[in-house]
């Protein structure tokens, strides 16, 4: 399934239609791509093209700038350990050459389960809280490798899939803004008023 | 640029309110409102270094190396001079030692990842990096780090390599392929460090104006295949020419080394190409210097060639010539020549009482689509509205699509469409109607009566673009049509855009039909043996007549056949005699665009083994028949067609030569208009046939290009994916397209943009020939499709 499915088609065009330009629905419909095969397909990319009306070319430039698209199949579980100064200082390293042997895999690979992959990353500002790391954008703060093992753990059994969903969902529960609460595709000139969410609150 | 504010009141002088003077080191520039501060430096030869910027193209202000300073009311400030504007009263310089500083360290940046592997790059000699590093860089690094390293060079198409090392990131390739081209199909990729120009993957740059990034790119990461390694810029010669590939007429440079054809580039006439030019006539200088080129005239003994002298090949054709019946002898062809082999070969029919000639090979319009009043390119694009009735523009003739684009792209015009399928200009168009082949014309009145429509082309001038859009529709459609769009537009213009080279020169100077005798005409006269010698000028029928049973039998039917050509193409090898002809770039004169522009076009290299000028054939001919022949140069000739042709008046090489040219007023005498031809009413055959040319095909010249020579596609009917459907067939396999007169079978594929009932076949692709289906006699043809 590596285009767009029916159901996604339908959120898509929905996205679409809540921005001035279709183009600008592109990182949101990555994401949406991202979502339903856990990394971004060629195939999706096109699709995206297609839908948005841009090249296909375009859509992989836009997308290759962010590190959060993958373009290959990632583990269920991406872990992204820090490695920029404060936790490197912090045991960031020890951190890492612990999880690839816990693993069996090198920084930048899958396991053969497809389980997890283990990334390293910049900053992921979170200094105070070194050495860090984040499964699936979810942080983890001042990890020493018990904790590591502990958290490797419980992602293995389970016990922490309502609060980590699987890699590709941004965010456990979908937030659905109705069509007619939305602010709709609106030129930011002719905005006059507050918009309607703020539903009736002194605006900011 | 930005937009002109001209309710501005400063104390300019009151007859330009845009104008507006700037100092630069010192000098006082006179700009105009809008310009960029790199622009009016240019003005005056104040040279600011720059990669990313080029005039044709947005300012992105991607490579900041055109820094300069400009004094702010805080003392002096660094600015991008190709993003900020002029202003009145601004002081900018750009020598001052904080601009150098500036200058010298962006150079050293774009250096520092840069592999300097000048040695061997194709670029050096001619390298903007190169050269600006010597005149604007420190001349040391401080980088003494590792490089990046890429594989390379990785091809991004069949023409066109990248060589990501060397890439400083300047967006001159991937904003021409967005904004110029329309062929958003390489972007930058990755970030940061990475940053690098790609395609999608398995998705190649197959753009039909990838050359042009090769020829702006201002590193060596862009190489053309068929220039890689060929030559140094140093050993290159080059003069300045026009390309004649199709009718638009782009300037070129031809440049040479060692008397070989190396490399065409685009130079910038304004009212024509600006800069680009399309793949098709940036590389097809191969041809000319192909190992299949004639060398010797050829004399037909038996079923084989004889090479022969010059002598002997013209004393045979000239007593043919003699002794065939009166009116017996046709000539047809000369789009490909100057405007002086037109000429001159007019003039020997002329003297020769030869009746029978026609530079187009019924696939054109009648000359008297000349007679409306005529547009330029510049006309059209300069506002209003433009209607096509036309071939897909981008496929025939891709330039002109980049100017009409651009006009679009600027809101300067819109484009009606008028057409059988859609084209590449049909995304562009304001309006784009399909409108079923034979019945344009016809539909005309009452879309025209639209409200929007007419009130659009009240509002300004209208242009109507007109050329042939389908082979297997008679050209009296396309006359009809326009003639309708008139009845509506009474002061509406025309931009001709037949296809060949010189058609419109070949036309205006003596090789337009007589008495109606067009090509189809001839042919059908030879094929009656009533053509005693049949003079092929760079004719092909039997490859570009689309009624082919036609010129098969008016080729069989010749009792004599004189081939004038650079290669044996299929009618040549049915000739008695083949003259070898110089090709494009190996002869000197002057060429007329389809505007009836005249630039010169000129020789670079020695002709190919004993070939010779058309205009000096004629001139031979013209003396072995016993006419007194005052010609011995071209000059002779030039002088000849300012005298004798109303129109051209003093228009010489001496003015013509200039880069844009001169538009000329020469109105081709003209054949009376076709019949009215109603289109045909559907009879048992369910689809309509569409039949039209794409740019790579199996013409001689690209397949004699070895770059380009795979890049026509193989032969397939393209229909709806309904009518795929309801013929039953899958997508790529085999159908039988037949009708009364012959049956071929293609592989048929689905195309959302043919509509339904229509079958578009692209023009002599590789395969089956759709020509068998197509008899001239019939204005249109239909045909059945049926799954096997």
């Amino acid at each position: 399934m590596a285009r767009l499915t029916e159901e996604n088609i339908r959120l898509a065009r929905e996205i679409i239609g809540r921005y001035p330009k279709a183009r600008s629905a592109t990182i949101p419909l990555l994401h949406l791509a991202q979502e339903q095969d856990g990394y971004v397909t060629n195939e999706a990319m096109s699709h995206i093209g297609e839908l948005v009306g841009a090249s296909s070319a375009e859509v992989f430039g836009t997308a290759s700038f962010y590190e959060m698209f993958k373009f290959e199949p990632v583990g269920k579980y991406l872990i992204n350990i820090c490695g920029t100064m404060s936790c490197a200082l912090m045991g960031a390293e020890e951190l890492m050459h612990h999880a690839e042997e816990r693993l069996g895999i090198k920084m930048g690979s899958t396991t053969a389960d497809g389980k997890f992959t283990l990334e390293r990353a910049e900053c992921q500002a979170a200094c105070t809280e070194a050495p860090c790391l984040q499964v699936n954008y979810r942080y983890r703060y001042r990890v020493t490798p018990d904790q590591l093992d502990t958290l490797i753990d419980d992602l293995s059994a389970g016990t922490l899939s309502s609060e980590i969903p699987a890699h590709g969902v941004v965010a456990s529960v979908r937030q659905h803004i109705p069509a007619e609460r939305g602010v709709g595709a609106v030129a930011p000139g002719l905005v006059t008023e507050n918009p309607v969410w703020l539903d009736g609150k002194a605006a900011l | 640029m930005t937009t002109i504010d001209t309710t501005d009141t400063n104390d300019m002088p009151p007859q330009d309110p845009n104008a507006v003077s700037i100092t630069i080191n010192g000098r006082t520039v006179a700009a105009r409102k809008g310009d960029l501060i790199i622009a009016a430096a240019d003005s005056v030869d104040e040279y600011i270094p720059r990669f990313c910027y080029h005039p044709r193209m947005s300012s992105v202000g991607m490579c900041r190396q055109c820094m300069v300073e400009v004094e702010g009311p805080r003392g002096p400030m660094m600015v991008v001079s190709c993003m900020t504007p002029v202003a009145d009263g601004q002081v900018v310089r750009t020598d001052t030692p904080q601009v150098k500083r500036a200058q010298e360290g962006m150079i050293e940046l774009l250096l520092a990842n840069h592999p300097l592997d000048c040695p061997v790059c194709d670029k050096g000699g001619e390298c903007p990096l190169q050269d600006q590093a010597f005149s604007h860089g420190a001349g040391e690094s401080r980088f003494v780090e590792e490089k990046r390293h890429y594989e390379k060079p990785i091809a991004i198409s069949d023409l066109v390599f990248l060589d990501r090392e060397r890439c400083i990131l300047c967006d001159r390739c991937t904003r021409f392929a967005d904004e110029v081209a329309g062929d958003p199909l390489i972007s930058f990729t990755q970030r940061g460090n990475n940053t690098q120009v790609m395609t999608f993957p398995d998705e190649p740059f197959a753009s039909y104006f990838s050359g042009n990034t090769v020829q702006i790119c201002p590193v060596g990461a862009l190489t053309a295949s068929p220039y890689r390694f060929k030559a140094r810029p140093w050993d290159l010669e080059q003069r300045e020419s026009t390309c004649t590939t199709c009718s638009v007429g782009c300037r070129t440079v031809v440049q040479s080394s060692r008397d070989e054809l190396l490399r065409y580039q685009g130079v910038d006439s304004d009212p024509v190409n600006w800069g680009w030019l399309c793949d098709k006539g940036r590389f097809n200088f191969q041809s000319t210097n192909s190992d299949d080129r004639l060398s010797s005239p050829q004399i037909k003994s038996g079923d084989s060639f004889a090479a022969s002298s010059w002598s002997d090949a013209l004393e045979s054709v000239a007593r043919v010539i003699r002794h065939s019946r009166e009116g017996s002898v046709a000539i047809l062809g000369g789009a490909r020549g100057t405007n002086e082999d037109a000429f001159m070969w007019g003039a020997l029919a002329d003297a020769a009482g030869i009746t029978m000639r026609d530079a187009q090979l019924d696939d054109g319009l009648p000359a008297s689509v000349f007679s409306y009043p005529q547009a330029t390119i510049d006309s059209a694009c300069a506002g209003g509205t433009v209607i096509l009735l036309a071939p897909d523009i981008k496929e025939e003739l891709p330039v002109l699509y980049l100017r009409l684009r651009d006009a679009v792209q600027k809101k300067r015009i819109r484009l009606i469409e008028i057409s059988s399928h859609e084209t590449g200009l049909t995304k562009y168009a304001w309006k784009s109607i399909r409108a079923e082949s034979g019945t344009a014309a016809s539909a005309i009145p009452a879309l025209m009566a639209q409200a929007d429509i007419s009130t659009q082309l009240a509002s300004g001038p209208v242009v109507v673009v007109a050329g042939r859009p389908n082979l297997a529709e008679s050209a009296s459609h396309t006359m009809d049509a326009i003639a309708a769009v008139v009845a509506v537009a009474p002061s509406a213009t025309v931009l001709p855009v037949l296809r060949r080279g010189n058609v419109r020169g070949a036309l205006s100077l003596g090789l337009a039909p007589r008495n109606d005798n067009d090509a189809a005409t001839i042919l059908e006269a030879s094929a009656k043996g009533n053509v005693d010698c049949l003079i092929l000028l760079g004719a092909d029928p039997l490859s570009d007549v689309a009624d082919v049973d036609l010129a098969r039998r008016g080729i069989a039917g010749a009792k004599f056949v004189v081939a004038i050509d650079t290669f044996l193409t299929a009618s040549a090898s049915h000739a008695d005699v083949v003259l070898p002809a110089a090709a494009y770039g190996e002869k000197d004169g002057t060429t007329m665009n389809l505007e009836g522009r005249v630039t010169s076009v000129v020789q670079k290299i020695t002709p190919h083994g004993t070939s010779r000028a058309d205009w000096m054939i004629a001139v031979e001919l013209l003396t072995l028949l016993g006419h007194e022949s005052n010609f011995t140069t071209l000059s002779d000739i030039q002088n000849a067609i300012s005298a004798a042709v109303p129109g051209f008046g003093s228009t010489t090489t001496a003015v013509a030569i200039k880069r844009d040219g001169v538009v000329v007023s020469v109105t081709p005498p003209s054949s009376a208009p076709t019949a009215t031809s109603v289109a045909a009413p559907r009879n048992s055959y369910e689809f309509r046939l569409d039949l039209s040319r794409k740019l790579f095909d199996r013409a001689i010249g690209t397949i004699t290009s070895p770059s380009l020579e795979n890049l026509a596609t193989e032969a397939n009917v393209f229909i709806h994916p309904l009518d795929l459907d309801r013929v039953g067939a899958a997508e790529g396999t085999n159908v039988r397209v037949s009708n009364s007169h012959s049956s071929i079978v293609l592989p048929v594929r689905a195309s959302s943009s043919i509509p339904r009932g229509t079958a578009w076949v692209p023009f002599n692709q590789i395969g089956a020939d759709v020509r068998e289906l197509v008899r001239r006699n019939e204005s249109i043809i239909d045909v059945r499709i049926e799954s096997m």
